[in-house]
């Protein structure tokens, strides 16, 4: 009796909670998931979407990243530094270029940037100012990824709305867009840029979300990239594609610089902000190394930048690398990235010449230095302001970079291990004999070149502990390139004097106080103006290949010290492997020179691969995936 | 804990019960071999940099089934029977390709059906002919003859000619595949039917008494080179 009782309430139950009907039931808001209309009717909610498509943006080098994606390493191949990290030697042994390097192809990206796009055009409860404000900064983002894909892919397809498969007709082939001509999606970023940059804030303080600023100096860089191509793709007509996907015909150069000039101007001019070169320190290379510190109101010369914040979760460990191993704040966490002496001897003099860092005299004798910083003097702001150099300060702070002794009969007397103590010849005291920063060959965290990185290394406590990282910003648009731009632009179309004065600008701001006349300018000039200026900033990469010298610079056979020293200022100097600049100290008791310094050019001995840069490099594959589910899509030429 | 061998035995049987599936596919069997030819002469290239693509259709997504010619100019492929095509890419080898209207390179059609051998008919921009490679334990001495094939419009010039030593028996301009090399700019060649080059063998460690040599043309334009083959010489 009493089962069935209870048979029947359970029943009961069961039945009246499923009377429910469908539509009460399961029509519930979700609580966890925000509808697209409810999303884009609160500017505060607009702004976390947008920040999320902020933080997907790609940078060929960049700060953050951990594990085989660090920071560091972004910065560290072409031979213009050595990787010092066991793990990453296979930079410098290798001899050349996958096809697959630097490819990107993230049209996920661009789907949620069409997505946003439409939402916000489809939104009628934001504010107009607001409504159109994040509509710019979607298409700007959207050219800006536009941009990345164009500079390692060339042409690619050109997809402005999100598509959308239909799933009854079950047919994909009208989903499958064709690769656009290399010259429309630089044409795409330059007319996106120059109709969103009203849309855009007018005010140089903003500098991690898009402004006008920003945006014309994207349009500047494309329209450069695009006529580079253009009028240097003519020296290789192997890298084109007959349809137009690769390559750039050579009339529109000068249309394109025309373009890049007028961009650039516009910022020069004032019209975009109140920007300009930061010059606020005394010393010229404090001051140039600020201009990536520097993130308060006085410094008007970054435009657009990935910001960090620390503390706050959003950090980064490119200090805690790259930091001088004796000046850690993490005990053996250092010293990776090391600028090679193919960079160092780049710096040109203060009279605007070039001469390698003079490590013997005409007849081969090693030349003695009082102090080790005597051997750079005179050269450039700029190299003290990107590379410590030996015995440079750091944190208040000397680093201690000194290779050995060399002793009266030209023997070395030297150590593994860093720092190390023994006793000179004649005496039984044991002294330091090796610098506590190395360089010793294969000792990684210490430099193994004989230099250190400065620009980015963050002089603020605890930057370089792994608690709490460096919140340094990482620059991807500033001033001083966009008076380069102008300056190559202005070159290029025959305005040397023009160009003359915007090189200037910047050189005057590195202590190089003689001005470059209009008639000394060169490609030559432009191309090294960039290379040191830019240093570190993910630039010559893509520099290299629109100028299309990436396979001249790096032609794949080994760089001899005789290539390292001459064609100095060349934009095609061959630079294959980076050497290195070792310090050593003299003891020879009773001789004029005992405790001076000489300097050897060093090929560390991890460096066994020479960079080849082939033809099929200069657009990344495409790979086979990609081609099959998109037959139209042309493969790259060369590969 | 009791080990219980009636539960050992079982999971033991299951184990190999259900590992007694048979595999889906045998291995692939049929080897595809060959060599590139101009009129029956092997063409020599840089080892591992001149690519070949094999595509095959018929099985979902086409991708490039892809190998390199080794430096002698041969190449072999294991394949399953079926059909094929090859092709050499675009801007590939120092040589030209047969191609279609558009340009792109036209497809070789093979059907494997057990071993088979074939040559790759191409035709170079140059030939190197009667190269000698000769030399004592100082210097290794080179010489030959240039002979331009192409000359339409696609005609090249040369850009260098080189010659190269190396320990072992891969010989090119690549970074660790050469201990010394000597090379003439195009323009500085006088005569093409009589080049001669001749480069210093340095020292190595351990020493032999023997090195690899080899002459390389650059053509302008083209990036890879067409080589002689390779000779060893012992001293």
């Amino acid at each position: 009796m009493k089962k069935i009782f209870l048979i029947t309430i359970v029943a009961l139950l069961v039945g009246f909670a499923g009377c429910k009907k469908d539509t009460t039931f399961l029509d519930i808001p979700p609580i966890q998931v925000i509808p697209n209309d409810v999303a884009f009717s609160d500017p505060a909610l607009v702004l976390s979407i947008l920040g999320d498509l902020y933080n997907r943006q790609v940078d060929f080098s960049s700060l953050d990243g951990d594990g085989s994606q660090a920071g560091w390493r972004t910065f560290s191949d072409f031979s213009e530094s050595f990787p010092s990290e066991n793990g990453s030697y296979f930079i410098v042994q290798r001899t050349g270029w996958d096809y697959g390097s630097w490819g990107a192809w993230d049209y996920t990206y661009i789907r949620d940037l069409n997505l946003f796009i439409q939402r916000d055009s489809a939104s009628t409860l934001l504010a107009a100012a607001d409504k159109s404000r994040f509509l710019a900064e979607g298409r700007f983002l959207r050219a800006n990824y536009y941009f990345e894909l164009v500079k390692r892919m060339g042409g690619v397809p050109l997809i402005l709305a999100p598509l959308q498969y239909d799933a009854a007709k079950g047919d994909v082939s009208t989903l499958r867009v064709p690769r656009s001509k290399e010259s429309d999606i630089y044409d795409f970023i330059i007319s996106e840029a120059e109709a969103i940059k009203t849309s855009l804030p007018l005010d140089a303080t903003i500098k991690s979300r898009a402004t006008k600023g920003a945006a014309l100096a994207l349009e500047a860089r494309a329209a450069i990239y695009a006529a580079s191509i253009a009028k240097y793709g003519a020296s290789t007509p192997q890298v084109t594609l007959p349809g137009g996907e690769v390559g750039i015909p050579v009339a529109k150069a000068s249309g394109y610089y025309t373009t890049a000039l007028k961009a650039a101007q516009e910022i020069i001019t004032g019209a975009a902000g109140s920007y300009q070169l930061y010059k606020v320190l005394p010393d010229l290379s404090d001051n140039f190394a600020a201009v990536f510190l520097d993130k308060s109101s006085v410094n008007q010369e970054s435009i657009f930048v990935e910001d960090f914040k620390a503390g706050a979760g959003k950090t980064h460990g490119f200090t805690i690398n790259d930091q001088p191993y004796s000046i850690s704040d993490e005990g053996g966490d250092a010293g990776r990235l090391d600028p090679s002496l193919n960079f160092v001897e780049a710096f040109e003099k203060l009279d605007n010449t070039f001469a390698p860092i003079p490590t013997t005299d005409g007849t081969g004798n090693p030349l003695y230095y009082t102090n080790q910083f005597d051997i750079f003097a005179g050269r450039d702001a700029r190299l003290a302001g990107t590379v410590l150099v030996p015995n440079a300060l750091f944190k208040g702070k000397r680093v201690d970079i000194w290779a050995g002794y060399q002793l009266a009969d030209g023997s070395i007397l030297t150590s593994d291990v860093a720092g190390n103590l023994k006793a000179l010849p004649g005496t039984s005291t044991p002294v330091q004999v090796v610098g506590t920063d190395g360089p010793i060959n294969g000792l990684e965290l210490r430099t193994q070149s004989g230099f250190y990185a400065r620009k980015y290394l963050d002089p603020t406590v605890g930057s370089g502990r792994r608690g709490r990282g460096s919140d340094v910003a990482f620059i991807r648009y500033r001033f001083a390139e966009v008076l380069l731009n102008a300056a190559e632009a202005a070159y290029e179309l025959g305005q040397n004097d023009v160009a003359a004065g915007y090189l200037n600008q910047v050189r005057s701001r590195a202590g190089l106080v003689i001005p470059l006349a209009a008639a000394d300018l060169t490609f030559d000039r432009i191309v090294h103006e960039r290379r040191v200026e830019l240093a570190f900033e993910g630039h010559i990469l893509f520099d290299y290949k629109r100028w299309r010298i990436a396979h001249l610079v790096w032609d794949g056979s080994p760089t001899s010290r005789a290539d390292l020293i001459s064609n100095l200022g060349k934009a095609t100097q061959k630079s294959t492997q980076p050497w290195g600049l070792w310090p050593y100290k003299i003891y020879n008791p009773g001789s004029v020179n005992n405790g001076k310094w000489i300097f050897k050019e060093n090929l560390p001995s991890a460096v066994t691969g020479a960079n080849r840069f082939q033809f099929g490099n200069y657009y990344s594959f495409i790979n086979d995936n990609i081609r099959s589910a998109n037959p139209t899509i042309v493969k790259q030429p060369n590969q | 804990m009791k080990i219980n061998l009636n539960y050992m035995l079982l999971i033991a049987f299951c184990a190999v019960a259900v590992s007694c599936k048979k595999d889906n596919y045998n291995a692939p069997s049929s080897t595809l071999s060959g060599k590139l030819v101009y009129k029956g002469e092997v063409i020599g290239v840089e080892n591992n940099q001149v690519p070949f693509e094999l595509y095959q259709y018929g099985f979902g997504k086409v991708g490039a089934i892809g190998s390199s010619f080794a430096q002698e100019g041969t190449y072999s492929a294991l394949l399953f029977d079926g059909d094929y095509k090859l092709i050499i890419p675009n801007g590939q080898g120092p040589f030209r390709w047969k191609y279609l209207a558009s340009g792109a390179p036209d497809s070789t059609a093979i059907t494997m059906k057990g071993n088979q051998t074939l040559d790759l008919e191409v035709t170079p921009y140059y030939m190197i002919r009667t190269p000698q490679i000769t030399g004592g334990a100082g210097k290794v001495n080179a010489t030959f003859k240039a002979e331009k094939i192409i000359t339409d419009a696609n005609a090249k010039n040369i850009e260098k000619v080189n010659l190269y030593i190396n320990k072992t028996q891969f010989v090119s301009g690549n970074n660790d595949q050469n201990i010394a090399n000597t090379g003439i700019a195009g323009t500085a060649i006088v005569d093409m039917n009589n080049i001669t080059m001749s480069v210093t063998v340095p020292t190595f460690v351990p020493t032999q008494n023997y090195v690899f040599g080899r002459i390389g043309v650059k053509i302008a334009g083209v990036e890879d080179l067409i080589f002689s083959p390779v000779v060893k010489i012992t001293f």
